[in-house]
C-alpha cells in the first residue's frame, strides 16, 4: 500500500510526459509532411535539421 | 524504380497539366510577406514522388541568390520558399523561383489558400485523441487492478483517481460530441452523438456517485475508452477529407487570378480579377485564359472553348466577337473590353445555378444519421424502461437506475461510431491507390445507390483532344510537309498533327499564322497553305461538318493536297468503362454542349442510346433533374464549367482531373488517372463500402442482442461492458479491413506509366 503512494504519481507522471512529447511534436509540425520525412533519412548531404 | 511510394499518380497528372509558367505578377499577388523584407510563396509541384525529387527541387532553389530558404512538403506535394523581396538593391522577379523548379523538370503552379480552418480542427481532433488515449490506458490500468481484486481504500483511492483524470478528459476531448449533440437537439432533432453524450455523461455521474459511497463498481474506464474509441473513428473520417482536399487544391488552377489592363493613355497594369472594371481594356497573349466575359476589339485568334461550353472545335475570334470568362486563347494575342465584372461573369452565372441546384444533396441522410433515427430512441426507451421495471420490480430505485445506467453504456454506440468510418477510411485508401480523390464519406454512400449515370462528352468521354483519322491512308510527305507547318502553331489540331507524324519534317522558311484562318509559307514550289477549307483555297464542301469530324486542308498555290480528318479520340477505358456499368445494370446517357453529329457518332461508338446535344448548362441541369425526379439516383460525369451546375444537381458526381476549378469542387470525386474505369472502380467499391458497412451494423445490432439482456436482468459489471466494448469495436474494425485487396489493372497499369521518372530524366 505505501509503495503506492509513489508509484501512482511515477506512472502519471511519465504517461504524462509521453502525452506532452505527443502534443509537442504535433505543435512542432512534425506530422505535416510523414511521406517527406521519410525520405529526407536517406538523404546523405544534409546532415544539419531542416529550416 | 523502385523509390517511387505508392501514390505516384500524382506524376501523370502532372504531366497532363503541364502548362506555362504563373506570370510574376500573378506569383506576386499570391506571395505574403512574413516581414523584414522576406515574402513566403506555396506552389503545388504535383510530379514530386520520392527522395531525390525533394532533393533536386530544394538544391536548385536553394541556388538561387534571392532564396531564403525552400522546403519541399511530399505529402501535400508543395513547396513553400521564403525569398527576399530585393537583392543587392534589385527587385527579385517571383516568376525566377517558379523557373528555377521548371528548369529542374517539375511543374509548378499557384492554387488557391482556402482551407486554412480545417487544419486547425484536424489538430483539435488529434490532441483530442491523445489526451483520450492517455486517460483511457492510465484508467483502464487502475481498473484492472480493482477487478483483480483491489478492496476498500485501496479500490477507492484508485476510483477518486480515475475520478480525477476522466473529468477533465471529459469535458476536453468530449466537446465534440457534446457540441454537435447540443445543435441536434436545439434543432429538435437527434443524431448518433445524443445518446453518446448522454451515456458519458451519465456514467460519469453515477461513477462519481458510487464513488462518493464507496461502492464496488465505477464506469470510468468504459466512459473514457468509449470517448477514445468514437473520437479515432470521428477523426478518420476528418483526416480522409483533408487528404482528398488538399489533393485536389494542388491541382492545377484553371481560372486566372488577374489579367494585364490596358489604360487610355497605352500604360500596362497588371489587376487582380476582381479589380477588373466594365469597359476596360485588357490584353489577352497566347495562351492565356480569358479572365472576365468580353468582346473582342482589335486582334484575330482561335479560341478554345470546350471547357466553357463543351464545343470540341476551336472559335475564331475577330473584332466583335464575344467570349466568356474561362475560355483558352490560343494562336493570337487579343485586345478585348470587358462588358462584365468577374462577379458577374459567365462563371458567376454558372455558380448560381450551382448553388440553386445543391438541395437535393443537402436532403441526402448519412447511413449513419438515419441508423441513429432509429437507434437513439430505441436505446432511450429501453434505458427507461429497465429503470421503471426495475424500479417497480423491488422498490430498490437506485438500483434501477444502476441498471438503467449499464443499458445505456452496453447499447452506447461504439462499434456503430466506427463501423462507418473505418470503412469509409479503408475504402477511400483503396481509391486513393488507385486515382481517385472522395470528398467525404457520404459521396461513396450515395454513389453506391445509383442506377443512371449521365456522361458529358467532350473532356469526359472524349480527350477533349483531335487526333488525326486514317494515319496510314494519308500521303507520308504531305504529313511530313502538314507537320513542318504545324509545328509553329498552337492550335489543337497542328498539335495532332505534329503528334502523327512519325518521321523527319522537311526544313521550310519563315511560316506566318493568319488567325482564324490557317498557316502559310512561301517556299520555291510555290505557296503553301495550311487551314480551313476556304483559308486554303479549296472550295467549300456542302455537307462537310455532316460526319462530325474536323478537317484541315493542305494546299500549294490553291490546289489541294491533301485532306485531314481529326476525330475527338475517345478517353481510355471508355469502352470498358461504358460496358462494366452497362453490365452492372446502369443505365447510360449523353449529355453535351457540342454539335449533334459530334456527340452522334460518340455514342454510336461507345453504343449509348439515349443522348442530346447542343445543351446549355441551364438546360443539362433540367434534364438531370428531370431524370431524379423521375426518381432515378444519376451519376453526373462530366468536367467543364457547363458541367458544373449539373454536377452540383445529380445525387453524385465525378470530375477528371482535367476538369475546370468549378467542376472539380463540384464533384463529389475526382479521377487522376486517364482512364475512364475510375468510374467503374469508384462505383465498384462504394458498392462493396456500402455491403461492409451493413454487414458491420449487422455485427454491433448481433453484439446488442446479446449484451442488452444480460445489462437488462443486472449483471452487466464494469469488466463484461470493457470486453464486450472492445470485442465489438476490434471486430467491426477487423471486418472493414477486408475491402482493402487488389487494385484493378487500370490503376496498376496508370502506376507503372507514372514511374517512367520523366521529371528525373529532364533532370539529368
Amino acid at each position: 500500500m505505501n509503495t503506492l503512494i509513489f508509484l501512482i504519481p511515477i506512472a502519471l507522471f511519465l504517461g504524462g510526459l509521453g502525452l506532452a512529447a505527443f502534443l509537442w511534436s504535433l505543435k512542432s509540425g512534425q506530422y505535416d509532411d510523414v511521406e517527406g520525412a521519410a525520405w529526407r533519412v536517406l538523404d546523405d548531404g544534409d546532415d544539419r535539421p531542416g529550416p | 524504380m523502385s523509390c517511387c511510394a505508392p501514390g505516384t499518380e500524382g506524376a501523370v497528372e502532372a504531366e497532363r497539366a503541364s502548362h506555362a509558367l504563373p506570370s510574376s505578377e500573378e506569383l506576386m499577388l499570391a506571395s505574403r510577406s512574413v516581414g523584414e523584407g522576406l515574402r513566403q510563396s506555396d506552389l503545388s509541384v504535383p510530379g514530386v514522388h520520392c527522395g531525390t525529387c525533394i532533393t533536386t527541387v530544394e538544391g536548385a532553389l536553394n541556388a538561387l541568390p534571392a532564396v531564403e530558404r525552400a522546403r519541399v512538403n511530399l505529402s501535400t506535394r508543395r513547396v513553400s520558399v521564403v525569398w527576399k523581396e530585393a537583392v543587392d538593391g534589385r527587385q527579385t522577379d517571383p516568376q525566377t523561383i517558379a523557373a528555377a523548379i521548371k528548369a529542374t523538370g517539375y511543374d509548378a503552379h499557384l492554387f488557391s489558400l482556402a482551407v486554412e480552418g480545417d487544419d486547425r480542427l484536424r489538430n483539435q481532433l488529434i490532441r483530442a485523441v491523445a489526451v483520450a488515449g492517455f486517460a483511457a490506458t492510465n484508467i483502464m490500468l487502475l481498473s484492472v487492478s480493482v477487478w483483480s481484486g483491489a478492496e476498500d481504500a485501496t479500490r477507492d483511492l484508485f476510483h477518486w483517481i480515475s475520478a480525477f483524470i476522466a473529468g477533465p478528459t471529459l469535458i476536453y476531448a468530449g466537446r465534440f460530441f457534446y457540441q454537435s449533440a447540443w445543435n441536434a437537439v436545439r434543432h429538435g432533432r437527434t443524431n448518433m452523438d445524443v445518446p453518446i453524450a448522454l451515456a458519458i455523461t451519465l456514467s460519469y455521474a453515477v461513477s462519481l456517485w458510487e464513488t462518493l459511497h464507496s461502492a464496488e463498481h465505477a464506469w470510468f474506464d468504459a466512459t473514457v475508452s468509449l470517448l477514445f474509441f468514437l473520437l479515432i473513428g470521428r477523426t478518420l473520417d476528418h483526416v480522409m477529407r483533408d487528404r482528398a482536399r488538399s489533393a485536389i487544391t494542388g491541382l492545377a488552377r484553371l481560372s486566372p487570378r488577374g489579367a494585364m489592363v490596358v489604360r487610355p493613355d497605352g500604360s500596362r497594369d497588371y489587376r487582380p480579377v476582381e479589380d477588373i472594371a466594365i469597359g476596360e481594356h485588357l490584353s489577352i497573349a497566347a495562351g492565356e485564359r480569358i479572365p472576365v466575359d468580353c468582346r473582342v476589339l482589335s486582334g484575330a485568334s482561335d479560341v478554345d472553348r470546350s471547357i466553357v461550353n463543351g464545343e470540341s472545335d476551336p472559335l475564331s475570334a475577330g473584332p466583335g466577337t464575344r467570349l466568356e470568362a474561362g475560355a483558352m486563347n490560343l494562336t493570337g494575342s487579343l485586345t478585348v473590353e470587358a462588358v462584365a465584372t468577374a462577379r458577374d461573369s459567365f462563371l458567376s452565372e454558372v455558380i448560381g445555378l450551382m448553388e440553386a441546384a445543391e438541395g437535393g444533396r443537402a436532403r441526402y441522410r448519412r447511413i449513419a444519421d438515419r441508423a441513429a433515427q432509429i437507434y437513439s430512441p430505441a436505446v432511450h426507451v429501453l434505458a427507461l424502461a429497465s429503470f421503471l421495471g426495475w424500479g417497480f420490480y423491488d422498490g430498490d430505485w437506485k438500483h434501477a437506475m444502476l441498471v438503467a445506467i449499464a443499458v445505456l453504456i452496453i447499447t452506447c454506440p461504439c462499434a456503430l461510431g466506427l463501423a462507418v468510418p473505418v470503412v469509409q477510411v479503408v475504402a477511400a485508401g483503396r481509391l486513393f491507390a488507385g486515382g481517385v480523390m472522395v470528398k467525404d464519406g457520404s459521396a461513396m454512400e450515395r454513389l453506391a445507390e445509383i442506377d443512371t449515370a449521365v456522361f458529358d462528352k467532350t473532356g469526359t468521354l472524349t480527350l477533349g483532344k483531335p487526333r488525326l483519322v486514317d494515319r496510314d491512308r494519308v500521303n507520308r510527305a504531305h504529313l511530313a510537309l502538314a507537320a513542318a507547318l504545324a509545328g509553329h502553331s498552337r492550335h489543337p489540331l497542328s498539335m495532332a498533327l505534329v503528334e502523327a507524324n512519325a518521321g523527319p519534317v522537311p526544313i521550310i522558311g519563315a511560316v506566318s499564322e493568319v488567325a482564324g484562318g490557317g498557316l502559310e509559307v512561301t517556299t520555291p514550289q510555290g505557296v503553301l497553305r495550311l487551314g480551313n477549307r476556304a483559308f486554303a483555297g479549296g472550295r467549300t464542301e456542302a455537307g462537310g461538318e455532316e460526319h462530325g469530324l474536323s478537317e484541315v486542308v493542305l494546299s500549294r498555290d490553291g490546289a489541294v493536297l491533301e485532306t485531314f480528318r481529326f476525330e475527338d479520340a475517345l478517353r481510355t477505358g471508355a469502352f470498358e468503362a461504358i460496358s462494366s456499368l452497362r453490365q452492372d445494370g446502369v443505365e447510360m446517357a449523353i449529355l453535351s454542349g457540342d454539335r449533334a453529329p459530334a456527340v452522334a457518332r460518340i455514342a454510336g461508338l461507345l453504343g449509348i442510346g439515349r443522348w442530346r446535344a447542343g445543351l446549355s448548362p441551364r438546360e443539362k441541369t433540367e434534364s438531370v433533374a428531370e431524370r431524379s425526379a423521375d426518381g432515378h439516383r444519376v451519376l453526373m460525369v462530366g468536367d467543364g464549367i457547363n458541367d458544373a451546375p449539373a454536377l452540383a444537381a445529380a445525387h453524385v458526381s465525378i470530375a477528371p482531373a482535367s476538369a475546370a476549378d468549378v467542376g472539380r469542387q463540384a464533384a463529389d470525386f475526382v479521377f487522376l488517372h486517364e482512364s475512364l474505369e475510375a468510374v467503374p472502380f469508384a462505383y465498384e467499391t462504394a458498392r462493396r463500402a456500402g455491403r461492409l458497412i451493413r454487414q458491420n451494423f449487422a455485427l454491433a445490432i448481433g453484439y446488442n442482442v446479446i449484451a442488452v439482456p444480460i445489462a437488462i436482468l443486472g449483471h452487466a459489471t464494469p469488466l463484461i461492458a470493457a470486453i464486450a466494448m472492445s470485442t465489438s469495436s476490434i471486430i467491426v474494425v477487423v471486418n472493414s479491413l477486408r475491402l482493402r485487396g487488389r487494385l484493378p489493372a487500370f490503376a496498376a497499369r496508370a502506376a507503372d506509366e507514372a514511374r517512367p521518372v520523366k521529371p528525373l530524366v529532364q533532370a539529368a
